[in-house]
């Protein structure tokens, strides 16, 4: 396949050329001409006034295809354990995975490894049909190597037609190494997953340029199709205690493994900094000013039962700790309620909690971009602002 | 100990603008870089280099231009520099990408290779532990400490989400790396002699014995379907008066949706 320029009916009016994220098409002789670093992303079709950016048609033909697509069916989730308790993301991804596996009229299987049979009881109950469970204690830790040869095996013989991960630190590291592995196509940190009516193919949607652009990536020819999911954004399923499932025991042969934990550290703060799974997240930015600043955010938290974040600002200036940071190179977050306090809102913050439920920004620029993403703004000082609500909240919840 | 550094040539997706009418990226007048990360990575090898001697080799593959980006980083300290240029790359996804990486690292062979934890163009954090596994060694991610290397061994200290872990391997291994791993070097001035005067190894499909059917668009198992603009919220009420006013419509406003 290629994209090309009816050279002859094109104006010369270079609107594609700075819609083109790759900058692969340039001018000659007043035509736009598309040269190699070409990614196929369509979008100078899209834009071109003249409509006259066309593809070619030989795309099928081009590429190899796996020759047994049809073999492929249910849908898999990894579910992610931490010192023996599933995630919250797994519950998310069986929220999700079910929805699709209802879609295509198949099962939902999840894999869980190093945990005990009644987390296994607990997948089943979120809306898996059948785990694979493998208890090995050496599988309790997260290791790259092991985890990826026991989760490609299943794979391989269970056949999916699709396969989640959370796009976790975890998810992130290994499952690469499956996809490199299984010789197939991987989408990272997907935030909506859709099947396509008609061809049944997964629609991945992920933030890509520090979440600029989204775009909807496929793996049409290979399975199966791979995506690790952004945490906090897919709906949890519905929980059923009676519900009934079976949990299959896989047993494995000597582990060896070429890395090696040796230690995990746990930072403490003075306030724990769970943040993905916190529910109400007080977050300070350059605005905070400093440590007084956060010490004031702190106690909002407190009195709201939240936790604190920051923007890369506020760490960069070594107020907090990399951990709280939210965004692009921290976490991405979904609370209930997210109040940003002296954040202007740089699109890499806003891709790390824009999905948040509730969105509060207090900022004295009434300019600044956080007011684009947020369902009530507050123009003010945040260190008139602050004081008072905490003072508000203790009289309302009587603390 | 021979050290080969992956960087990427990306727009600084910090200067990027949506434009509101086509909902397109614009891309006029924003600077290429180096892959941010892989700056930290450049560091990283160098400082090994110091302590312990071999050589970093700064690896790429891109468009003929990415030779700025490898230029840049020898001016920065790296020794050698090779450039992977082929039309028959073009389109390639993280697979084919990390395929081509790796099929590269082969010929030039290295006890360490060190890669961004993420590019900011794709932001996919795949083609690091993708190109480990077509090497066949393991690796460690989000490195954000190096606490020993001697021979055949090195242990690092590895970022997670509630803390960190303290990770051993042997050597070859791919490293990625977080940003608060150190703090990269400016150019110096003998490295911009360096730079301009050092020849650039080019490599295409043929050099590195790439299987036609594992590069490029051909190659890679993903494809783009579309990109669009994303969304923005529009419910957003903005509560006025004195502070005290504001704060009062606020807890109002969570009363009223049981938030508080
Ligand atoms: C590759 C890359 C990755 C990045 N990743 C991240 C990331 O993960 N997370 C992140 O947050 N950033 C990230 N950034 C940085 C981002 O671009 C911004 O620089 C950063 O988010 C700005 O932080 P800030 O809003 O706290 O500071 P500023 O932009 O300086 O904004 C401070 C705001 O506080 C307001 N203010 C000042 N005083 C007060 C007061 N007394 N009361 C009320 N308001 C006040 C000001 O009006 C201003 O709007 C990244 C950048 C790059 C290039
Ligand atoms: N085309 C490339 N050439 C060289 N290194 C690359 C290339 N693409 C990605 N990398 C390396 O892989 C890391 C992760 O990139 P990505 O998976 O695209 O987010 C980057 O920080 C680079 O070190």
């Amino acid at each position: 396949m290629s994209i090309v320029v009816r050279i002859e009916k094109c104006t010369g009016c270079e609107t594609c050329l700075s819609s083109c994220p790759f900058d692969a098409i340039v001018m000659k002789e007043g035509k736009a001409f598309i040269n190699e670093y070409c990614n196929y992303c369509k979008t100078c079709i899209s834009v071109c006034p003249e409509g006259v950016i066309i593809e070619t048609e030989e795309v099928s033909n081009l590429k190899p295809q796996m020759s047994n697509l049809k073999d492929y069916k249910d849908v898999l989730v990894f579910a992610e354990q931490r010192e023996g308790k599933v995630a919250t993301v797994a519950y998310e991804l069986l929220g999700i995975g079910r929805r699709l596996a209802d879609e295509l009229g198949t099962k939902l299987l999840a894999v869980l490894l190093g945990a005990d049979e009644s987390e296994a009881s607990e997948l089943i109950r979120w809306g898996a049909d059948k785990v694979y469970l493998c208890r090995d204690a050496a599988l309790q830790k997260f290791n790259d190597d092991s985890y990826a040869e026991v989760l490609t095996n299943v794979i391989k013989e269970q056949k999916p037609s699709i396969v989640l991960a959370g796009a976790t630190p975890i998810g992130r590291s290994f499952i690469p190494r499956v996809a490199a592995r299984l010789r197939t196509g991987l989408t990272a940190d997907c935030t909506s997953l859709e099947i396509d009516k008609e061809t049944k193919n997964l629609l991945q949607v992920r933030p890509a340029f520090g979440g600029n652009i989204m775009a909807t990536i496929l793996c049409p020819d290979y399975r199966p199709q791979m995506a690790t999911v952004r945490p906090r954004v897919m709906k949890k399923g519905e929980y059923n205690k009676n519900r009934t499932g079976e949990i299959v025991n896989i047993q494995i042969d000597e582990i060896t493994s070429r890395t090696k934990v040796v230690e995990t550290i746990k930072e403490i703060s003075g306030i724990s900094v769970n943040l993905h799974e916190a529910e109400i997240i007080v977050a300070g930015g350059r605005g905070a000013g400093g440590d007084k600043g956060f010490k004031m955010l702190e106690e909002l938290a407190q009195a709201f039962g939240g936790v604190v974040g920051a923007s890369r600002a506020a760490v960069d200036e070594g107020w907090i700790s990399y951990s709280h940071q939210v965004g692009q190179t921290g976490k991405t977050v979904n609370p209930k309620i997210y109040i940003a306090c002296g954040i202007s809102g740089a699109v890499q913050h806003l891709v790390g909690m824009q999905s948040s439920d509730i969105i509060i920004a207090i900022n004295k620029n009434p300019e600044a971009p956080i007011f684009n993403v947020a369902t009530y703004g507050i123009v003010g000082d945040m260190f008139e602002i602050v004081p008072l609500l905490i003072k508000k909240i203790k009289e309302v919840k009587g603390i | 100990m021979n050290i080969i550094v992956c960087i990427k040539q990306v727009p600084d997706t910090a200067e990027i603008r949506i434009n509101p009418e086509t909902n397109t990226l614009m891309r006029e007048g924003v600077p290429s870089i180096i892959n941010p990360f892989d700056l930290h990575a450049l560091e990283a090898g160098i400082k090994i280099k110091e302590q312990l001697g071999g050589k970093v080799l700064v690896l790429t593959m891109g468009p003929p231009q990415a030779e700025t980006a490898l230029r840049e980083a020898i001016s920065i300290g790296a020794d050698e520099a090779v450039l992977l240029s082929d039309r028959a790359f073009a389109g390639s996804d993280t697979w084919a990408t990390s395929y081509i990486l790796a099929q590269a690292v082969r010929k030039l062979g290295a006890d360490i290779i060190f890669c961004g934890k993420q590019a900011i163009d794709g932001d996919t954090a795949q083609v690091g532990p993708e190109t480990a596994e077509f090497l066949g060694i393991p690796h460690i991610s989000y490195v954000i400490k190096i606490e020993e290397i001697k021979d055949n061994y090195i242990r690092v200290q590895r970022l997670m989400d509630e803390g960190y872990d303290i990770v051993e391997s042997g050597l070859p291994v791919l490293l990625t790396v977080v940003k608060e791993l150190n703090q990269p070097r400016m150019p110096s001035l003998k490295g911009k002699m360096a730079a301009k005067k050092a020849e650039i190894k080019k490599m295409g499909q043929a050099e590195i014995e790439a299987d036609e059917n594992n590069i490029g668009l051909k190659g890679s198992p993903t494809q783009v379907k579309n990109i669009f603009a994303p969304q923005v919220k529009t419910e957003r009420k903005m509560l006025a008066g004195a502070p005290e006013e504001q704060v009062d419509a606020l807890i109002a406003e969570l009363r009223g949706i049981k938030c508080l």
